[in-house]
């Protein structure tokens, strides 16, 4: 059975929170998905909220501190994201975004993406394909088809007849899944073991 | 081992006072900071260049000329010199022509500059960077080592017939340091030229330099200037320094938290563990250079950055006291004792004049022993 890394970016402010909630049942089904694929599921999860002062810090001093370097080499690292932020304002939060700010900028090319939110209510459950989905198109990650929002109201239906939040659960991971279980894992090109010789810098030098 | 002051030549205020310095103030101030050097016994004075408020040297070569004239000892560089926005060709004249007035006590660090803005004032498109680094140097290069150049590139009006004047002191072009903080390609660049590699590890953690310069150490004996021991790595570094630590980090910390680079982000305490950033006792100061050798290597230059985020000159002056009575003395002696003899001190114009002088004598000695052979053989064939 081969392995798969994801990485979870949870970007809940209280402990705990709805976005931690989801985050763990996307995780779980994921991983429940991935081995029904003959695919083991190694997920990693990172609480943006422990480490809210570190990435301030990189945005005013441009490098991670090592703490936040190990998580953002994790999550660089991943085969998979599962990226879940509260909607604050009626986009994701601040954190959530500052968060995307330093990563590098090809961090997430081509990676699965599954991407959801949390909020108050379902009126702004769009802004999942208005702010989100653009972001990891920015980042040229390839993001599933489903993405799964929580309204405070959709933690209580999960046992009706009408099962919306595990049914949207259960098909983004299955979908995220799929696209995991069809790709080799990831291996990043290392520009400092592997640079670029100079004669491809300078043609005719 | 050479060790020097850098200086991004920023007018900032003085926290503490609430202050500011006006232009001439901070550029006669960066002159008096580069005598101070020469005075306690540093090597080298390397000036900033900006084209942007709030910094002040604009026209590096025209303060280091100044500077030349009033220092006997002191190296006179760059930190860096915009290989990217600056014409090469005027790059090629100005630098030579410092090389004369100075007798040779000039060197050059080229860097890329990484404010969008400039690049357009310029000409220039700061998404081009790296090529316009590549050719830009490429040329300049071949300026400095060919009388008559003819060139035709991607960035820059053709050249025929054409003459950089003056040439180069003795025939020796300035020594070249390239500077980066996280390109590999400009690592890439110093290897393939032998040229010396600056790594500007002030602001960042030391694993990324390690990287950095383990790949430029690893291409600059790939490309056969010798082992990777061998080649020419410079460091920054930055430090406030009194008798008692308590006293430097209580005198220093208004100055760090409000820091045009990192100001208002990490702790003194964080960005001190992160980065070479050392504040306390001279002995601290010692200790943490000493360390630098640890983490990437024999190297051959030392620069710390001592004037910025508006500390006066007063206590500018002072720091650089004890940086040459207390801290350089013990360093040179240090690292002169743990330098293997096969690792090169960092070439001067001295060094290099001499290295050619050598090199032609030794193409004579065999030009004449293969004269010499040729003789035998046709004495040889005659018999």
């Amino acid at each position: 059975m081969s392995t798969r890394r994801i990485a979870v970016v949870s970007a809940g402010l209280s402990v705990p929170s709805a976005t931690r909630l989801l985050a763990d049942r996307l995780t779980a089904a994921t991983v429940d998905a991935l081995r029904e694929r003959d695919v083991q599921g190694r997920a990693e999860v990172v609480e943006l909220r422990d480490h809210a002062h570190d990435i301030t810090n990189n945005l005013l001093t441009g490098f991670p501190a090592a703490a936040l370097r190990r998580v953002t080499d994790a999550v660089a690292g991943a085969d998979a994201v599962i990226a879940v932020t509260p909607i604050f304002s009626a986009s994701y939060s601040g954190l959530f975004k500052s968060f995307f700010d330093v990563l590098d900028q090809d961090a997430l090319t081509g990676r699965p993406v599954l991407i959801a939110a949390t909020g108050g209510t379902a009126r702004h459950s769009l802004a999942l394909e208005h702010a989100l989905r653009p972001l990891f198109a920015h980042l040229r990650a390839v993001v599933v088809p489903t993405a799964v929002y929580a309204a405070s109201e959709d933690w209580g239906t999960g046992g009706d007849a009408d099962r919306g939040l595990a049914d949207r659960i259960a098909r983004a991971a299955g979908e995220l899944a799929d696209l995991l279980a069809d790709r080799t894992p990831t291996v990043r090109k290392d520009p400092y073991e592997d640079p670029t010789p100079f004669k491809d810098l300078l043609p005719g030098a | 081992m050479q060790f020097g002051i850098f200086t991004v030549g920023d007018v900032t205020t003085d926290p503490t006072t609430g202050r500011t310095p006006g232009e001439a103030e901070r550029i006669k101030a960066m002159v008096t900071i580069a005598l101070k050097a020469e005075e306690v016994g540093l090597d080298v004075f390397a000036t900033g260049e900006h084209h942007n408020p709030p910094f002040v040297p604009s026209s590096p070569t025209t303060m280091l000329g100044y500077i030349a004239a009033r220092t006997e000892r002191l190296i006179l560089s760059t930190a860096t010199t915009l290989i990217t926005t600056n014409d090469p060709v005027k790059i090629a004249e100005d630098y030579a022509m410092l090389q004369h007035l100075a007798d040779g006590r000039v060197d050059l660090m080229m860097g890329r500059g990484n404010t969008g803005p400039v690049y357009p004032w310029f000409g220039q498109d700061i998404r081009q960077g790296i090529p316009l680094a590549i050719e830009n140097y490429h040329l300049l290069h071949r300026l400095w080592r060919e009388d008559v150049v003819d060139w035709e590139g991607r960035f820059r009006t053709p050249l025929q017939g054409f003459t950089s004047t003056p040439r180069p002191l003795d025939g020796i072009p300035p020594f070249v340091w390239h500077g980066s903080i996280r390109s590999p390609e400009i690592a890439e660049q110093a290897a393939y030229y032998g040229d010396g590699f600056f790594a500007n590890n002030i602001f960042w953690p030391k694993e990324h330099f390690q990287r950095l310069i383990d790949l430029y150490r690893r291409r600059y004996e790939h490309y056969g200037h010798g082992s990777a021991d061998q080649a020419i790595v410079g460091l920054g570094g930055q430090v406030f320094m009194r008798r008692n630590s308590q006293d430097a980090v209580k005198e220093f910390r208004p100055y760090f938290d409000n820091a045009p680079v990192y100001g208002h982000g990490p702790s003194l305490e964080e960005f001190t563990r992160e980065t070479p950033l050392t504040v306390g006792s001279p002995q601290q100061v010692i200790d943490r250079t000493l360390e630098f050798r640890e983490h990437f290597g024999d190297y051959q230059r030392q620069l710390f950055l001592m004037d910025h985020a508006g500390l006066p000159l007063k206590t500018v002056l002072e720091q650089l006291d004890i940086l040459g009575e207390e801290v350089v003395p013990v360093l040179r002696k240090e690292f002169a004792a743990r330098r293997p003899a096969h690792v090169p001190e960092a070439p001067t114009h001295a060094s290099l004049l001499a290295a050619a002088a050598k090199a032609e004598a030794g193409q004579a000695r065999q030009a004449g022993q293969a004269r010499g052979a040729a003789q035998a053989e046709d004495a040889g064939s005659a018999r």
